[in-house]
């Protein structure tokens, strides 16, 4: 196992290497904003913008900058600094992680306890109305987007401008260590809107796993040993059915992420993924190529986890 | 009745009907079959796939009730009526005062859950037992069942065990509360020749221990004469011939027994005869043959028994030997002593045949290939 995991983190490594040249490829390669241009502001000089990139080192071969970049980050874990405000990349992205593992995690949360509930018992009581009333529930989750969805949410129930004020809307995103309760009551409607595609994607498959697991040999034999339904239900159909959704949530961590930089930027919360979309809107290559190596890291480490917790899980793959 | 239905019987099932509600229409799988198993015997139940065994073994452990499945008859466990038991009151009976051994062990252990934890739950469902308690109970019994090393293989999963291993956990699981009743539906199909030797001796001396009623389900007569005492022969959800283990190999009187008794090989037959395979495959039960629904198959059908229902009946010089067949004592007789000499199925029929020579439609049916098609597709 330890091999396993050790041959997992190298090659894990490998990919964030790959990643960060991708992502350099892509930021020379496709059309963007000039960063010389848009910090040396309307009308300079071209003697203005060539001191601009000679400072920012953005004169030299290409490779040569891609490998100053990698040296810096390898050998003193340094991911340089913003093209646009100057500070440090790491500490840009620190200050910025607490509201996105914020928003992460809490989404995960609503996502798991909102979606094995639903998955369960509309399998269990597979057509019925509590299904269809969760089958359209879930369709609806599915096809809606993220924004849209934050919109309408902000729209509804936002205590600025919706019709119903319940919950703080846009911008009222405080640190946890700030004031606890303002986090939890401002993080609501965000996480119910990141989760809301998850949820409901996640509802439908364990409903299928769950319909096929129940016609089991294994869970006949469980009612034949006289348990209770709930137990053959809860304990010997779940614990089958949930087991492969655990990898395929893995994979999508990516997909979170990514739902995260659309959710904090309807919500204004200053996250990774605000911080990202002000990067790339600001051809910001440092804080871009930043935000998604740690966005990487985090898809990495999960699909890492999540193995391991597989293996945990099914002790079938275990021997294999 | 058998000799096992003296008063003592522990099980009794009567008159028991099943029927799904499916697309096709209804599938009557169980058509009224009744029998009774006393405390320390077997019932071994015969029958092809799709005869209705297991669906009467199920339905008995009430595990085919569903708003699909029409039942009427009766489940008598200890003469309290299973069929019209509260589901609450079936769920405390289940794995209690009757346990249940499934066929393919792999698939009927759960693949996740450790084996000692598996059978320590099927205890805790029962009993007031605390967690170590409930574990020592659970080595006692993979020791009872003689699984080598049980104390390491009480936390073992399943696929990490042989299929024979398995098995013994299986039966060790239906054990946990020592049940009145086991059945065990095909528990040694799935297993190699000899590891089914040891999993039937392993249930022939627990029965004994135990003092429990068995019912055992299986296709395979050789399993049959092994451990039953008593022998129930189903065809498509009936049953045709019912009788003491002995009795039915020594004079089986239905046809359908003789196909399965000449069609599986045997160490006392005649050197010579051949081994012949029943033609065709079991009916349709959504719309069984006519009169006796063997005829499609049977080489000694005749004009009426495609109209005339075969009624299970006594015989004359055992009364624990009931058989469901329109041909005559004296005709069954006949044809018997020839088969059991090698005579193969068209010798036995000319031999029976009525004085007034052949009869009139039946002559197709003793070609084993003519039963095939018609099988399948019986007039309604």
């Amino acid at each position: 196992m330890a091999a396993y995991v050790l041959r997992r983190v190298l090659w894990g490594l490998v990919l964030l290497v790959l990643v960060s040249l991708l992502t350099f490829v892509v930021f020379y390669v496709l059309p963007s904003a000039d960063p010389a241009q848009l910090r040396a502001g309307r009308d300079a000089s071209p003697a203005t913008l060539a001191q601009i990139r000679a400072s920012l080192g953005l004169d030299r071969s290409l490779p040569a900058q891609y490998w100053t970049f990698l040296t810096h980050l390898v050998l003193h874990a340094d991911l340089g600094y913003s093209y646009y405000s100057g500070a440090s990349v790491g500490s840009l992205l620190i200050d910025r992680l607490p509201a996105t593992i914020s928003l992460t995690l809490g989404a995960i949360v609503v996502w798991v306890l909102v979606a094995v509930p639903i998955g369960v018992v509309s399998a269990v009581r597979r057509g019925t109305w509590v299904d269809k009333l969760t089958t359209g529930g879930a369709l609806l989750g599915i096809s809606a987007p993220v924004y849209w969805l934050g919109l309408v949410a902000l729209y509804l129930f936002a205590d600025d401008i919706g019709k119903l004020p319940l919950l703080p809307g846009a911008g009222s995103y405080v640190p946890l260590t700030t004031d606890p309760w303002k986090w939890f009551t401002a993080l609501i409607l965000p996480w119910l809107v990141l989760a809301s595609t998850f949820t409901a994607v996640y509802a439908r498959l364990l409903r299928a796993n769950m319909i096929e697991v129940l016609s089991e040999d294994y869970v006949r034999t469980a009612r034949a040993k006289g348990l209770s339904e709930r137990r053959v239900v809860w304990r010997h159909g779940l614990r089958a059915a949930v087991t492969p959704l655990v990898t395929l949530a893995g994979l999508d961590v990516g997909l979170l992420l990514g739902g995260a930089v659309l959710t904090e930027t309807v919500f204004g919360i200053p996250g990774i993924g605000r911080l990202n979309y002000d990067a790339i809107l600001h051809a910001d290559y440092p804080l871009i190529q930043g935000t998604v190596l740690l966005a990487a890291c985090f898809v990495i480490v999960a699909n890492i986890v999540v193995d391991i917790a597989y293996a945990y899980l099914d002790p079938r793959v275990r021997t294999a | 009745m058998s000799a096992a239905d003296a008063a003592g019987a522990v099980l009794r099932v009567e008159d028991l009907q099943v029927a799904f509600d499916t697309r096709d229409g209804l599938v009557q799988a169980v058509d009224g079959i009744s029998f009774a198993v006393a405390p320390g015997r077997t019932l071994g139940i015969v029958g092809e796939s799709g005869s209705g065994k297991t669906v009467a073994a199920m339905t008995v452990m009430g595990l085919t009730r569903s708003p699909r499945t029409r039942v009427a008859g009766r489940v008598l466990l200890d003469g309290e009526d299973l069929l019209a038991a509260s589901a609450e009151r079936l769920r405390a009976l289940r794995g209690a005062a009757a346990a249940m051994v499934f066929q393919d062990s792999l698939s009927a252990l759960h693949p996740l859950l450790r084996v000692g934890a598996q059978i320590e739950e099927a205890m805790r469902a029962h009993r007031d037992v605390g967690r170590t308690a409930a574990r020592a109970r659970a080595l006692e019994l993979l020791e009872l069942v003689a699984i080598p090393d049980a104390a390491r293989r009480i936390d073992a999963y399943p696929h990490e065990l042989s299929g024979g291993m398995r098995q013994r956990v299986m039966i060790a699981m239906a054990l946990a509360n020592e049940p009145r009743v086991l059945i065990a539906d095909e528990p040694t199909t799935a297993l190699d020749a000899t590891v089914q030797a040891q999993i039937l001796a392993l249930l022939r001396r627990l029965r004994d221990e135990l003092g429990m009623a068995m019912v055992l389900i299986t296709h395979d007569l050789g399993v049959v004469a092994e451990t039953a005492d008593d022998v129930v022969v189903m065809y498509a959800g009936r049953i045709v011939e019912q009788a003491p283990v002995g009795e039915l190999f020594a004079a089986p009187r239905h046809p359908y027994t003789w196909g399965l008794l000449r069609s599986m090989p045997r160490l006392d037959a005649p050197a010579g005869a051949d081994l012949v395979p029943i033609p065709g495959r079991p009916p349709s039960l959504v719309h069984p043959p006519s009169g006796c629904r063997f005829h499609p198959r049977c080489p000694y059908v005749r004009e009426r028994h495609r109209h005339v229902e075969p009624v299970l009946e006594p015989l004359a010089d055992g009364p624990a030997h009931r058989v469901a067949c329109l041909l005559s004592e004296a005709e069954r007789r006949t044809a018997w002593a020839l088969l059991a000499e090698g005579a193969t199925p068209e010798q036995a029929r000319a031999a029976i045949e009525p004085a007034g020579g052949p009869a009139p439609t039946a002559a197709g049916s003793t070609e084993p290939a003519a039963g095939d098609g018609a099988a399948e597709e019986a007039p309604a």
